[in-house]
């Protein structure tokens, strides 16, 4: 895989907190902050855990720490993806 | 200091998901042990066991709650919704640091911890969740109920085994005293996994008869080691007198009493410590031993043990001069769930003045107990004595009065 799409990460994100847990996400919101969104700072380990392993990525703590946002997300995993 | 008393009670038993349904099983005698059906545990030498059947999680937390949580913490989520409604506490009427959760474990979640390091040897680090580095510790259960109902005060969690869940109202009531308004205390334990039960095959206390009703009869001649179960109770604990000023629905019990003390290391030739807990639980109480009405002794159901305990209650109270039960032939042991159960059973016979039975026991005459078996028991109660040891020389009591 080259790049996430937004579809990729919704999915993700699903199956990290299960279906209808969480706000949905929508693409003109992926901006707003993991935390008021429904996701804790370890659902957000948990979608960073499984980014890795889908997507054959080793994401630093340091990283996963600056990952406030969907937006946030899917802007570190692209940008290592491109020069992958 | 102004008395603590118990004003709500919540249960998930193997006899019964909810307080009334596994008090009127209690009652009636029937016994949720039977051969252990969530694995295969043919292979095993332990195949009897306690569990929790008809019980959904889905019906007390949500569905990411449950993905993230282990079978002991979703039993408190009941227990502990069940507890509040009982007390007709609503947690908003109070601020956040003045409500605690002070619970006893002692699995662990042991089910969750063993499907996370599944995928660590099959699929390798990354495999694992991340939820895994809080559902499987003993605070998870804790932590979890803080989270939920919003109180942030002096919360804890007390791991000595089966003592814990007395250890834990001893707790409450010096929280309370320090001015926190209310606690919720009690606690759940689930280890009905293969790795669960292989932990604690290791004690070699375990029962390895296969017959569901004769795998755990403590203080009975053939007693051969108990069987381990799942679920436990949450308590309501507060002020009595924050219980009536605020119209409690009702107040089972004053925490009247409690003691803990720990065992000599072995060899010493010095007695065991359960006779003095009872005696200084006795002595907190401000009670005499006669005025003790009832006792739910801790039950081992390991010959040695037994006899120790007997021994402690005919020095303290004299032989055969109180009602003993050991409602837990029923459920089995469940560890820090299982003190929390025996109060909850100790309450209720307060409240519907009725002794609740051991079951597929026959005492053992030379124990010298009055052991109520098979049928409840009608008396006066006023009075009761839950006794709880936790193995590696854990030690407590509990004296429960009516208000």
């Amino acid at each position: 895989m080259s790049s996430m799409t937004f579809d990729d990460l919704k999915q993700i994100m699903t199956t990290a907190v299960g279906e209808g847990e969480a706000e949905e996400l929508v693409e003109g919101r992926l901006t707003v902050a993991f935390t008021e969104i429904g996701y804790d700072s370890l659902a957000v380990l948990e979608i960073a855990s499984q980014i890795q392993r889908q997507y054959g990525l080793k994401i630093p703590d340091e990283a996963i720490e600056e990952m406030d946002s969907p937006q946030a997300v899917l802007d570190y995993v692209n940008a290592r993806l491109a020069v992958a | 200091m102004t008395a603590s008393v118990i004003t709500g009670v919540g249960v998930v038993a193997p006899n019964g998901p909810d307080r009334e349904s596994w008090w009127q099983a209690t009652l009636d005698g029937k016994s949720g042990l039977d051969t252990i059906s969530r694995f295969d545990a043919s292979r095993y030498p332990t195949r009897v066991a306690g569990e929790v059947t008809g019980f959904d999680p889905a019906e007390h937390a949500s569905a990411r709650l449950i993905s993230e949580t282990d079978a002991m913490t979703q039993y408190a989520f009941a227990a502990a919704d069940e507890a509040l409604a009982d007390a007709s506490l609503d947690t908003d009427a109070f601020a956040d640091l003045d409500l605690a959760v002070i619970t006893a474990n002692s699995s662990g979640g042991v089910e969750f911890g063993q499907r996370e390091l599944q995928k660590l040897y099959s699929e390798g680090p990354q495999a694992v969740g991340a939820y895994m580095s809080i559902a499987w510790f003993y605070a998870a259960t804790t932590g979890q109920l803080s989270i939920r109902h919003g109180m942030r005060g002096p919360c804890g969690v007390l791991c000595s085994e089966q003592a814990g869940g007395l250890d834990v109202l001893a707790q409450a009531r010096r929280v309370l005293a320090r001015g926190t308004r209310v606690v919720l205390s009690g606690g759940t334990d689930a280890s009905l996994s293969p790795y669960g039960l292989v932990c604690q095959l290791s004690n070699g206390r375990l029962s390895e008869r296969h017959r569901p009703d004769r795998a755990f009869v403590p203080f009975d001649r053939e007693a051969s080691g108990y069987v381990p179960g799942e679920g436990g109770a949450i308590l309501v604990v507060e002020s009595l007198d924050q219980a009536r000023a605020r119209s409690a629905p009702q107040v089972y019990a004053l925490i009247a009493g409690y003691a803990a003390t720990f065992d000599p290391r072995p060899g010493s030739g010095r007695p065991p410590g359960l006779r003095r807990a009872i005696e200084l639980a006795l002595a907190d109480a401000g009670l005499r031993p006669a005025d003790v009405d009832v006792v739910l002794a801790d039950g081992h159901g390991v010959p040695e043990l037994d006899r120790q305990e007997a021994e402690a209650i005919n020095t303290v109270f004299g032989p055969g001069s109180v009602p003993v039960s050991v409602p837990k032939t029923m459920t089995g042991r469940l560890y820090a769930g299982g003190a929390p159960l025996d109060v909850a059973a100790a309450v209720l016979a307060l409240r519907d003045q009725i002794i609740p039975p051991a079951v597929n026991t026959a005492a053992d005459p030379a124990h010298r107990l009055d052991v109520v078996t098979d049928r409840p028991r009608r008396a006066a109660l006023r009075t009761a004595l839950v006794l709880a040891r936790g193995y590696g020389g854990f030690n407590a009591a509990v004296v429960l009065r009516s208000a």
